[in-house]
């Protein structure tokens, strides 16, 4: 198929400054066993392909399902129309924009292709799973799921430029829910945020068959658990609650699209403004933010961003001074900064758009131990639960399944329903301790929502623990 | 192309292929949309998206598997025969789903719809030109700052099964979605959804957004955390109920004992008398029958006058937990929300609300304390501080984290007589077809912490 639709391509490009075609194939397999009985195995085969023109200054895309040669013959004629119809009110002069033609193969690393293990077999992997949770009568509510996606893009220029790219994902979840009387608490590993590149051997990886009593454990000691006291105190957070952290508060905040306010009637702006790359204090000295999309394995790895420019590792923050934005060529060009090969689309029928990729927080020097021991007063939280933050992305507040009173330097009770909230524009200030490389954990979540049309993208996120001085802390009712 | 003829075209193509007992179960959707992005009044990035995606879901007894798969559509000859083009593809998809029947157990919650009832809805296309629009919308924003999406097209459903039911709903609509900019987060937002464009429509709205964007231009006020007697317009309204959607109107999330909804079903909590919400499929935009081939009522109360009422129930819930199905979709959330108009006359809001914040639009909520139905959430755009029943002064952004039992409970003050129909702009892989039927709602000590 990939071949034919080239060879359309190439037949049918018009005359006119630039033509590209970004071509997407998708199959999708989810597997989930809910209270020991195999949920429908859905899957998918969702094949596309968008055209994009520039003409005379102006951009328009088309994006088919239609991939025969009338088909994209229609789509062209329709991006060619919108580069033109829109060229004299266009935002930028995307003639200007810089478009290598670039050439070249990628694939991602896989050890135990999915496709290998027999359908029975992949069942039995969740089914296992899933009847190891159910370990009390409380517990009213448990599951277990893989979800596999496999992916090939095709990216083709008017100008010559080829670039193909293979990848396959796996998102492993477990899910465990407790209740008595009108209280309800859950415990989750994995699920959404816990993506990554790569086949089965991302089970091993990431302990997938050692998690199931663990949260069995967990949610029935939430459940008796009292709720989270209020104050202001140390905050240890978990990777599992990081990612989302810097997610929200760093990676949206310094998507360039928002800063030059595309994103402001639907995603949101951001705090920041363009005068503060270069000099900007966002965090404390520890906070050493990269922007990596060369990690094998991560859920956001790729070698060309999908307007074809090669991507590389930047850092974003170093030493808790702002240095670059997270922008695609365009906004590049637009904003006049330096940014990364970030310029991505859900699938072939939605443009690309700013997107922070791999966006990773750097391990430090301490032992779990020495962040626990250097809390006084405080509370170590884990695994995100809530989420929610201003269109600005600066007042945050965000709550987690898991909390654990820390006195002394020393664990002590568990909590339940912890939150905490801050501002983005001070919170990473009070950074005062980051875990070392070897508690540094690799997640991803395949939910980022943003866009108007609305895309929701793949992100990976690699993060320690990390330790938060007098932070504002509450519970549930 | 026509998606209809050729959707069932292929339907029956794909039906004879049916072997034995089995049953197979089809449904299609697609759209031909123009999304036309703007920012700073100027075009962003503008363009089409043709998509056509078929469900195919093969039953043998309890057994069954099912796939998603994309179309191209149309037809050619074979063989001196019109075939569709894509019944090669799909064909081959009923196969492998037949071939996959074997390494399947039995689904003791499978339940689909057995008692064929087709239906038909077509609906015109009165569409404007999108370039039209387009020109219309720059002349708007000309000398302001204009930020925001257009979409307009067809949007096509359809069902069919080898019991001999077929069911089709095609609407032709436009949403467009945009904020008028006063500078950084100050902004009022606007909306001008539905299927006939009229220019003078769109004129009035312009000048209404106008008129509040002056507002903006006063210093704006930032509030102590604390709280307050608030205005939630319709739209802020319908965010703050809607999340109700996510895990507290469904059956399985009742039962599961994870509705957000549990505690006015175990401990006798209720909310004010003036409250009755349902789904209202005939009111609303939104196809009326579901992938397991269900036709939905015309509505389903979910809480009356104050009292938990109906859930929304699945087919996988009905045959779970031995109840009739309603023909929820598997998210058993609303897709025409409509909550019910109180008595409260909207000219007479600002007056009743005193000294207190007139919240337009709300941003990014979250349940804080689910089995409390507690939310945390933002106020944006056009939010004002008011005082003896005068707008004084735009607020800076503030959180929120109230709980609905309360802000619906004791603490509502009234709702609107006046309602607004609000069409859904969301377009995550598709365009949307949800709806809102909502009033404005005075509640007094609303919850503000950041």
């Amino acid at each position: 198929m990939l071949k034919t639709v080239e060879q359309h391509f190439r037949e049918l490009t018009p005359a006119v400054d630039f033509c590209s075609l970004r071509l997407v194939s998708r199959q999708d397999e989810v597997i989930e066993v809910r209270q020991d009985i195999l949920q429908p195995v859905d899957t998918e085969d969702d094949v596309g392909a968008m055209i994009t023109v520039v003409d005379g200054g102006g951009l328009g895309y088309a994006a088919t399902s239609d991939l025969s040669a009338a088909g994209l013959r229609q789509a062209l004629e329709r991006a060619t129309h919108w580069a033109q119809e829109t060229a004299s009110a266009a935002i930028v002069d995307h003639g200007k924009v810089q478009r290598p033609p670039l050439v070249g193969e990628y694939a991602c690393a896989i050890a135990r292709p999915w496709a290998a293990t027999p359908l029975g077999e992949r069942i039995d992997l969740a089914r296992q799973e899933c009847a190891r949770l159910k370990t009390d009568d409380r517990i009213v509510d448990w599951s277990a799921s893989l979800w596999w996606i496999a992916e090939e893009q095709l990216y083709l220029t008017s100008d010559g430029g080829r670039t193909q790219q293979r990848f396959e994902y796996l998102i492993p979840g477990l899910s465990v829910t407790a209740n008595e009387g009108s209280e309800t608490v859950s415990r989750r590993f994995g699920g959404f945020d816990l993506g990554r590149q790569g086949g089965l051997e991302i089970l091993d990886d990431v302990h997938f068959f050692d998690q199931a009593p663990v949260i069995s454990d967990e949610v029935l000691q939430l459940l008796v658990a009292p709720n989270c006291p209020t104050g202001v105190m140390d905050l240890l957070l978990d990777p599992d609650q990081m990612y989302l952290q810097i997610h929200e508060s760093i990676g949206h905040p310094l998507e360039l699209d928002r800063i030059l306010g595309d994103e402001r009637n639907y995603a949101g702006t951001s705090f920041v403004s363009l005068d503060m790359f270069g000099s900007y204090r966002y965090g404390s000295d520890l906070l050493n933010i990269t922007f990596d999309p060369t990690i094998a394995g991560e859920f956001a790895t790729y070698r060309w961003d999908d307007d074809g420019v090669a991507a590389d590792r930047q850092y974003i923050i170093r030493q808790g001074i702002l240095e670059r934005a997270l922008g695609g060529s365009t906004s590049q060009m637009r904003a006049a900064q330096p940014g990364v090969a970030n310029s991505r689309a859900c699938s072939w029928n939605r443009p690309p758009i700013d997107r922070m990729a791999n966006l990773n927080l750097e391990p430090g020097t301490s032992s779990l131990e020495e962040l626990i021991g250097a809390v006084e007063h405080g509370i170590h939280m884990k695994r995100n639960l809530s989420w929610s933050i201003d269109d600005s992305r600066n007042k945050f507040q965000f709550g987690c399944e898991h909390g654990q009173m820390i006195r002394n330097g020393k664990l002590a009770e568990v909590v339940k329903k912890p939150n905490y909230n801050g501002i983005s524009a001070t919170f990473w200030r009070s950074l005062k301790g980051v875990g070392n490389a070897a508690l540094s954990e690799v997640l991803g979540t395949p939910f980022c929502g943003k866009g108007e049309p609305n895309q929701v993208i793949r992100v990976g996120h690699a993060s320690p623990p990390a330790l938060f001085a007098d932070v504002d802390v509450f519970g549930g009712e | 192309m026509d998606m209809k003829t050729d959707f069932f075209r292929l339907a029956e193509e794909l039906l004879d292929l049916v072997q034995g007992d089995e049953v197979l179960l089809l449904n299609f959707a697609g759209e031909s949309t123009d999304f036309v992005r703007f920012n700073q009044s100027r075009v962003r990035q503008p363009g089409h998206v043709h998509q056509r995606y078929l469900s195919i879901e093969l039953i043998d007894g309890q057994r069954h598997a099912g796939a998603r798969i994309t179309l191209g559509g149309g037809h050619h000859c074979v063989n001196g025969k019109d075939e569709s083009v894509d019944r090669p593809h799909a064909a081959g998809v009923v196969g492998q789903l037949r071939s996959r029947l074997a390494d399947l157990p039995e689904d003791p919650h499978l339940l689909y719809n057995d008692q064929p009832h087709s239906t038909d809805q077509e609906g015109e296309n009165h569409l404007p030109d999108v370039e039209e629009v387009v020109d219309q919308v720059l002349s708007a924003g000309a000398d302001r700052d204009l930020v925001g999406l257009h979409a307009q097209g067809g949007i096509y459903r359809g069902f069919a099964n080898s019991l001999g039911q077929r069911n089709w709903s095609a609407t032709h609509s436009f949403n467009l979605d945009w904020s008028f900019y006063h500078r950084a987060d100050k902004a009022v937002k606007c909306g001008y959804a539905g299927v006939n464009w009229r220019a003078a429509e769109f004129g009035a709205r312009v000048d209404t957004a106008v008129a509040q964007l002056a507002l903006l231009g006063t210093q704006a006020k930032t509030i102590a955390a604390g709280r307050y007697r608030v205005y939630l317009a319709p739209v802020a309204l319908a965010d703050f109920v809607g999340l109700l959607n996510w895990g507290g109107v469904g059956l399985k999330a009742q039962r599961t004992r994870q509705s957000s909804l549990l505690r006015m079903m175990t401990d006798g909590v209720r909310l004010h008398d003036s409250v009755t919400l349902m789904d209202n499929t005939r009111a609303g935009v939104a196809p009326n029958f579901q992938v397991e081939g269900f036709l939905k009522p015309d509505h389903v109360t979910l809480i009356d006058a104050g009292a938990h009422a109906d859930s929304l129930v699945s087919p996988r819930s009905a045959r779970e937990y031995g109840v009739p199905t309603n023909g929820a979709g598997a998210g058993e959330g609303a897709e025409s929300l409509d909550l019910a108009a109180g008595e409260l006359p909207a000219e007479e809001v600002l007056q009743r609300l005193g000294t207190g914040v007139w919240i337009n639009n709300l941003h990014y909520l979250n349940y804080s304390d689910r089995p409390a139905c507690r939310i945390t959430g933002m106020t944006r755009f056009a939010c004002f501080w008011v005082e003896a029943g005068q707008i004084v002064a735009p607020i800076n952004v503030m959180r929120f984290d109230e709980s609905l039992f309360r802000a619906l409970g004791d603490n509502l003050l009234g709702l609107t007589r006046e309602r607004e129909m609000i069409l859904d702009s969301g377009s995550y892989g598709g365009r949307d077809t949800s709806s809102a039927h909502f009033p404005g709602a005075l509640v007094e000590d609303f919850n503000f912490n950041l």
